[in-house]
């Protein structure tokens, strides 16, 4: 998902964001209810299928999921250990199949055209209280600082590399907190600057 | 116009800036100064982010400590990291932010988008991931974030800092085409000799204040 929108002129790119979303939350969905392991392989392939459909390579889709292979390897031994072969690969596809389909809807919709969606879509629950502009931006935020976080990390890794620290979790967690509240100070001028009107 | 009267700002017991009193009317205008002298605060008084502990400023006539939101519409700030700067994932929707926030149109928003993209040559970069930028990419897409606001007045803290040579003069020459009132932090000298005034900062006071073959050599001295 740190890949964000790959600009495209496909049949996925023209669809309109609110039908692509409300796919994406019925096919999640659908994922949780089934609990067979043939169904789950070929709710696999077909999200797989969407992707040249989309102009995206399989390589982009790999991409998706790469970052999560640890965690993957990790549930796979815990659940076939406790429940088995057949569990442990259901759970792990259907882990997999969840995040190819959130990442063909975040890299065929424009983070705005699906901001723009959810804040309309969050005016409903106005009356509880909930603050649509606010939501948009959080979210929009975390999009953009996801990637430049993750930048901070390595840049931080290897500063403590050198000092042969860099398997201390504190050596490494402190100066990017610090780095994080500095940031989060700066943008939030940044935000009042350009005239964000909270 | 920019008039600071006798600002002064103190964090707890620490004075950063001490009585303080000017008029900025030039069109190019350098701030200079040690680290930790001042110049930071001194430009975040400009456009009403840091309120002074004693003392105003006006803008135009408006006083950043009543008036902060008309302020910030007048003056746009253009910081040292463009990455704190940058908050929408994609390129056009960085541009559209602060517009969308003035409550620009829709067609005025693509038209400014398409200017400012041509005018800085990054028109194939409008769908581009802001994060994937260049570091030269990065600083030109934060100036014409606050550009396409078409703000009077441009302060800029320290924009040249993390660049190479080549996007220094590139930030270098943009700044220069620009029509607005341009206040400028900065250590670097070579940036700001052909500015109208150079006002340099030590120790929260303004220690020398003039043309730049004045000033400059004044503060070579100091730090030397």
């Amino acid at each position: 998902m740190l890949d964000l929108y790959s600009p495209g002129s496909s049949i996925l790119h023209r669809l309109p964001p609110a039908p692509k979303m409300l796919a994406m939350m019925f096919g999640a969905t659908l994922l949780f209810i089934n609990q067979s392991l043939p169904v789950t392989i070929v709710a696999t392939l077909v999200i797989l299928v969407l992707y040249p459909i989309a102009q995206l390579t399989l390589k982009q889709a790999f991409a998706q999921v790469r970052p999560l292979l640890i965690i993957f390897v990790l549930f796979f031994v815990v659940q076939w250990y406790f429940s088995g072969l057949e569990l442990a690969a259901y759970v792990v596809l259907r882990l997999a199949a969840l995040i190819l389909l959130a990442s063909l809807v975040t890299l065929t919709t424009r983070s705005s055209d699906m901001i723009d969606t959810m804040t309309r879509g969050l005016r409903y629950l106005k009356p509880i209280g909930v603050n649509p502009e606010k939501v948009s931006l959080a979210i929009s935020l975390a999009l953009r600082f996801i990637p430049v976080l993750a930048q901070i990390t390595r840049e931080v890794r290897e500063a403590q590399k050198v000092r042969g620290l860099e398997r201390s979790v504190i050596a490494v967690a402190m100066p990017m907190a610090i780095r994080a509240i500095k940031m989060a100070d700066d943008i939030s001028d940044a935000i009042d600057s350009r005239g964000y009107r909270s | 116009m920019i008039k600071l009267e006798n600002v002064s700002v103190s964090f707890g017991e620490r004075t950063v800036l001490n009585t303080i009193s000017l008029d900025l009317t030039e069109r190019r205008i350098a701030i200079i100064g040690a680290n930790g002298s001042g110049k930071s605060t001194f430009a975040r008084l400009l456009n009403g982010l840091a309120l002074p502990t004693t003392g105003e400023v006006l803008v135009h006539g408006l006083n950043t400590r009543k008036k902060g939101r008309d302020v910030r519409r007048k003056v746009g700030f253009v910081f040292q990291n463009p990455d704190n700067q940058i908050v929408m994932p994609v390129v056009d929707e960085d541009l559209a932010f602060g517009m969308k926030n003035l409550g620009f149109s829709k067609e005025d928003i693509a038209t400014k988008t398409d200017e400012i993209l041509t005018r800085y040559k990054m028109s194939d970069l409008r769908e581009h991931p802001a994060h994937l930028l260049s570091g030269g990419q990065k600083q030109l897409l934060a100036i014409s974030g606050v550009l396409v606001m078409t703000p009077d007045i441009l302060v800029m803290d320290e924009p040249t800092t993390l660049l190479d040579l080549r996007n220094k003069r590139r930030i270098a020459r943009a700044v220069a085409a620009l029509d607005q009132m341009v206040i400028t932090v900065t250590h670097d000298l070579d940036l700001i000799t052909d500015y109208d005034r150079v006002i340099a900062i030590d120790e929260g006071r303004i220690f020398a204040d003039g043309a730049p073959q004045d000033v400059i050599p004044t503060y070579e001295k100091l730090m030397s």
